[in-house]
């Protein structure tokens, strides 16, 4: 980043925290790709994996919390090294709220196929918003593991395509609820999958917002500096 | 994670010193080099940097410390008190009274707690009896060394601990009455537990007077100081309100210092 400490010691904790939390990234990318493909083919065995390796997620969040406590009190660090630690202490919470939400999916995944309803096309319906969170957060944890503000300030405007999305999801699921009632159970389990995908989003802009706190030192949540370019560079100057 | 600027520092704040230009010498070495900054009125500003950056010396202009040793000299402008204090014709003796200094070695004179009080005031003021135990008592209060000293105010100062040396050192600089105090390393030769106390007391002083610190121990500069003057091989890197410094400094030198990567 900026260069060694001149205690080893402090850069090797250091990268140690880095590791784990792109590791703890890279689970939870897999665990939502995995969790839309089960509920795209039915694949019950592929859902199960992921609601499996939700445990190693979790843990994952307990140690990396743990180890970002022994930093604070043994190095007290300042300026960017400061900021990048309380980043990972709230990204960590991101990504395990995203492996909730992608094993909330793989559940109704498994519970649609084994109860074998048919109604309207389901992965159809979620075939969008599911491909945008999925660059989204590809990209946010990428943008992450680079530290790019740019690339992440895109992106929060990209989680209000999401938010749209779902949008239309709702309006047209319960078109087709009103339709045909018969479509009420599998149409709500769809919009459970389409909320969890929203959610799933949500957390990935928070993970690119902080990234421009690590990068910049701004804190731009709550704010819709993301939205409007000009005052965004007014901030940023 | 937001970053809000303390009251304290929101309003604009009057300047006691400015430093304008600075540039010290030893015989042919010049350890300041331009050093211009504003010590702010009843605030607390920290000089930080590695050894040999200069805080010391600067620290020393304030007062015409280094008028003691031959071969030392300073050039440029330190204001204090509508007037340059490096001009000629200024009373050294009274600026010192006026900014007084304690240093990192307790430095008690060899006399008695009370003597190491009144010694100072003597010079100054001519008071009674009754109004020198009053003012010896005030100082010893405002250094929070009342209580553990009232009752051997005849013992050698040299008769007390580390840490209540230097709070009676801290005593003997405020019983005449100063505007600033300038506190060099004042807590690195304590144990942690004077060094809170010393730290503690700082905050309540600085509700009367301006106060100038140099520390090695960034996280002192951190707790304590409300402005932070970051200095390397004679140069002012960056001054700025020590949040700001700490949290997000505006020079990468500044950044590499304070977390750690520096050589």
């Amino acid at each position: 980043m900026t260069g060694e400490h001149s205690s080893k010691q402090y850069d090797h904790e250091l990268e140690g925290i880095r590791s784990k939390v792109l590791l703890m990234g890279g689970m939870v990318e897999t665990q939502f790709e995995d969790a839309i493909e089960a509920f795209r083919v039915g694949d019950t065995a592929r859902a199960e994996r992921v609601m499996a390796e939700d445990q190693a997620v979790n843990q994952l969040e307990v140690s990396l919390d743990d180890a970002c406590s022994h930093l604070i009190v043994k190095r007290q660090p300042t300026a960017n090294d400061l900021r990048t630690v309380m980043a990972t202490i709230k990204v960590i919470t991101d990504l395990e709220r995203i492996g909730d939400e992608a094993t909330k999916v793989a559940r109704t995944a498994k519970s649609l196929h084994e109860r074998g309803v048919v109604g309207i096309n389901h992965f159809d319906t979620i075939r969008t918003i599911a491909r945008a969170t999925g660059d989204l957060l590809h990209d946010a944890l990428d943008a992450f593991a680079r530290l790019d503000g740019k690339q992440a300030l895109q992106l929060i405007a990209a989680d209000e395509v999401v938010d749209h999305e779902f949008r239309t999801i709702l309006r047209s699921t319960i078109t087709f609820m009103m339709e045909d009632p018969r479509t009420i159970s599998s149409a709500l389990d769809v919009l459970w999958v389409a909320k969890a995908i929203e959610r799933i989003g949500d957390h990935a802009k928070n993970i690119a917002e902080y990234v421009i706190y690590v990068v910049e030192g701004r804190d731009i949540r709550h704010t819709n500096v993301a939205l409007d370019p000009a005052q965004s560079q007014a901030q940023a100057n | 994670m937001a970053n809000p600027i303390p009251a304290s520092a929101a309003a604009a704040k009057t300047k006691t010193i400015e430093i304008s230009g600075l540039n010290f010498f030893y015989g042919k070495t010049q350890s300041l080099k331009n050093v211009s900054l504003d010590i702010h009125d009843k605030q607390v500003t920290a000089f930080i940097g590695p050894s040999g950056c200069g805080k010391s010396t600067l620290l020393r202009t304030l007062n015409r410390m280094y008028d003691l040793y031959p071969g030392q000299r300073a050039e440029g402008s330190i204001q204090y008190r509508g007037r340059n204090i490096l001009e000629p014709g200024v009373d050294v003796n009274m600026l010192r009274a006026k900014i007084g200094m304690v240093f990192q070695k307790p430095t008690p004179f060899p006399m008695s707690i009370y003597d190491n009080i009144a010694f100072g005031v003597r010079l100054y003021e001519n008071l009674s009896k009754g109004e020198m135990d009053e003012r010896v008592e005030w100082a010893l209060k405002k250094a929070a060394l009342w209580e553990e000293a009232k009752d051997k105010l005849g013992k050698s100062g040299l008769s007390l601990s580390g840490g209540q040396q230097q709070r009676l050192c801290i005593a003997r600089g405020v019983a005449v009455k100063p505007d600033v105090l300038l506190l060099d390393e004042p807590t690195s030769a304590l144990d942690p537990i004077s060094t809170a106390k010393i730290e503690e007391l700082i905050s309540e002083l600085k509700q009367d007077y301006t106060i100038t610190i140099v520390t090695h121990n960034m996280q002192q500069a951190a707790r304590c100081s409300d402005y932070t003057a970051y200095m390397y091989l004679g140069e002012l890197v960056e001054f700025g309100e020590t949040d700001q410094i700490f949290m997000k400094p505006a020079r990468k030198e500044t950044q590499d210092y304070i977390t750690g990567r520096f050589g």
